[in-house]
């Protein structure tokens, strides 16, 4: 089955940045109309990550939200800084569909149960972030990649769907922004242990990287940032090689 | 019928925002209400919805709206119910438990029924498969067999009545109803608010039909 093609759109003071290793920004453009302009060529799903929730305690997105889905009708995932059931309600209602969740959950898990009863797994994305310890040791990172925590991040993966996540993001501090591809060892070792859809993010430089990263996990669906912003490639040619891949 | 009124039926789940947009896309403001007067004036019914079944259904019985849906659709005019929305419609459903659903249409909600290692819920673009029902002056009129739309459930619709069924859809092995037309009920399993263009000619179609 064709992977769903995500777009990842990191927002710091209304601007899309892109980095690497999740730091060392750089300004690619303005979120609504590089969402606008995704959706229009045939993405399947946008993510906006609020980059400096942690200076305001909260995720601010709701704004951008608001405008992007006037004109873009498929699913939007927000993350960064989120931290109470109010938080979320202004994010649903401003139009997201799902809200991922990484520092507080780590922080405080039973916020994954609670947020996943009243709002339904559907909407709960159990964001993980990890970095290399060793060649098969990882360590979750929080606070956008900053903190380490000394967790285990594919326990941690469990144990977020045990709590009621619908579907797991997992991020690759060492390969975000590298455009080396993604780390396909720790993707498979999640997407292994988990019943929900795992999304690969970090690294992605071009469809070969999916077409790869797919031969070797089976995860289901990608979320790619350089690929798009950089105009590597253009989604319209990461759909038809894969579809040559896929034959469905 | 220039400017068809129609409700959004308004019971704290689903994201109604992409549904107004959607509907505002096509130049239709419609009304997000879960008043049995407006309700029952609109010349169309959105029914939307996430979540799990009995949950759903006892929100519908706290605001009353149980007998105002039921009489909404007996009075012939159109509704379309999306996902949890979809799934409502039916005589009974099995997540988390047993419970009633409005009755509407004939057979039950369950459980996709997945091998190990598939996942769930079943998150996709995943296609429509007309099979060989007749499309045109329904809601998938002009949309092309085996369009791709957005899908994200654990539980899906088995319809007794087979005439009931608009299209299927597979997912791993398993084999899905992805939507129903009964006279003038409509339910969608998927998301058309969120399937790019042709999610938005879906919900014309909609529209088209009310007026």
């Amino acid at each position: 089955m064709i992977p769903r093609i995500i777009s990842r759109l990191d927002i710091k003071n209304e601007f899309v940045i892109k980095g690497i290793h999740l730091e060392g920004l750089r300004k690619v453009g303005d979120p609504i109309t590089l969402a606008q302009k995704y959706y229009k060529e045939g993405i399947h799903e946008i993510i906006l990550m609020d980059a400096v929730a942690a200076y305001y305690d909260r995720n601010s997105l709701d704004k951008i939200i608001s405008k992007t889905c006037e004109k873009v009708f498929v699913p939007i995932t927000v993350g960064g800084g989120i931290r109470s059931i109010e938080n979320i309600q202004t994010l649903l209602k401003s139009g997201a569909d799902k809200v991922a969740i990484n520092t507080h959950a780590l922080r405080n898990p039973s916020f994954i149960d609670e947020t996943s009863r009243i709002f339904g797994s559907q909407c709960i994305v159990g964001s993980v972030v990890a970095k290399k310890k060793s060649e098969s040791e990882y360590e979750v990172y929080i606070d956008n990649g900053r903190e380490p925590t000394r967790k285990d991040p594919i326990e941690w993966a469990k144990e977020l769907v045990d709590r009621g996540a619908g579907e797991i993001m997992v991020t690759s501090i060492d390969n975000e922004g590298t455009k080396k591809g993604f780390d396909n060892y720790l993707c498979k070792k999640i997407n292994e242990v988990v019943s929900v859809p795992v999304i690969a993010s970090g690294g992605c430089g071009s469809s070969d990287n999916i077409k790869y990263l797919l031969d070797t996990t089976n995860v289901s669906g990608v979320a790619i940032a350089s690929l798009l912003h950089y105009n590597i490639e253009s989604i319209d040619q990461i759909h038809s090689k894969l579809a040559d891949f896929y034959d469905s | 019928m220039n400017h068809p009124k129609i409700s959004i039926i308004d019971y704290g789940i689903g994201n109604v925002k992409s549904i107004i947009n959607a509907l505002n896309y096509n130049k239709i403001d419609a009304l997000l209400t879960n008043e049995r007067e407006s309700i029952l004036k609109s010349d169309g019914v959105i029914f939307p919805g996430v979540g799990a079944f009995g949950a759903g259904m006892q929100k519908l019985e706290e605001l009353k709206l149980i007998e105002v849906i039921r009489e909404f659709t007996s009075s012939g005019r159109p509704l379309l119910g999306i996902c949890l929305g979809m799934q409502l419609l039916f005589e009974k459903g099995e997540e988390f438990g047993h419970f009633d659903g409005l009755g509407i249409v004939s057979g039950s909600v369950k459980k996709l029924k997945v091998n190990e290692g598939i996942k769930l819920p079943h998150i996709s673009w995943n296609e429509i498969d007309q099979e060989k029902v007749e499309w045109s002056n329904t809601i998938l009129d002009g949309v092309p067999n085996k369009s791709k739309v957005y899908f994200v459930h654990s539980y899906a619709c088995y319809p007794k009545d087979h005439d009931n069924i608009l299209s299927l859809t597979n997912y791993a092995d398993t084999c899905f109803c992805s939507s129903i037309k009964m006279n003038n009920v409509y339910g969608v399993q998927f998301h058309p608010e969120k399937s790019a263009s042709i999610g938005l000619r879906i919900i014309s179609n909609f529209i088209n039909l009310i007026s």
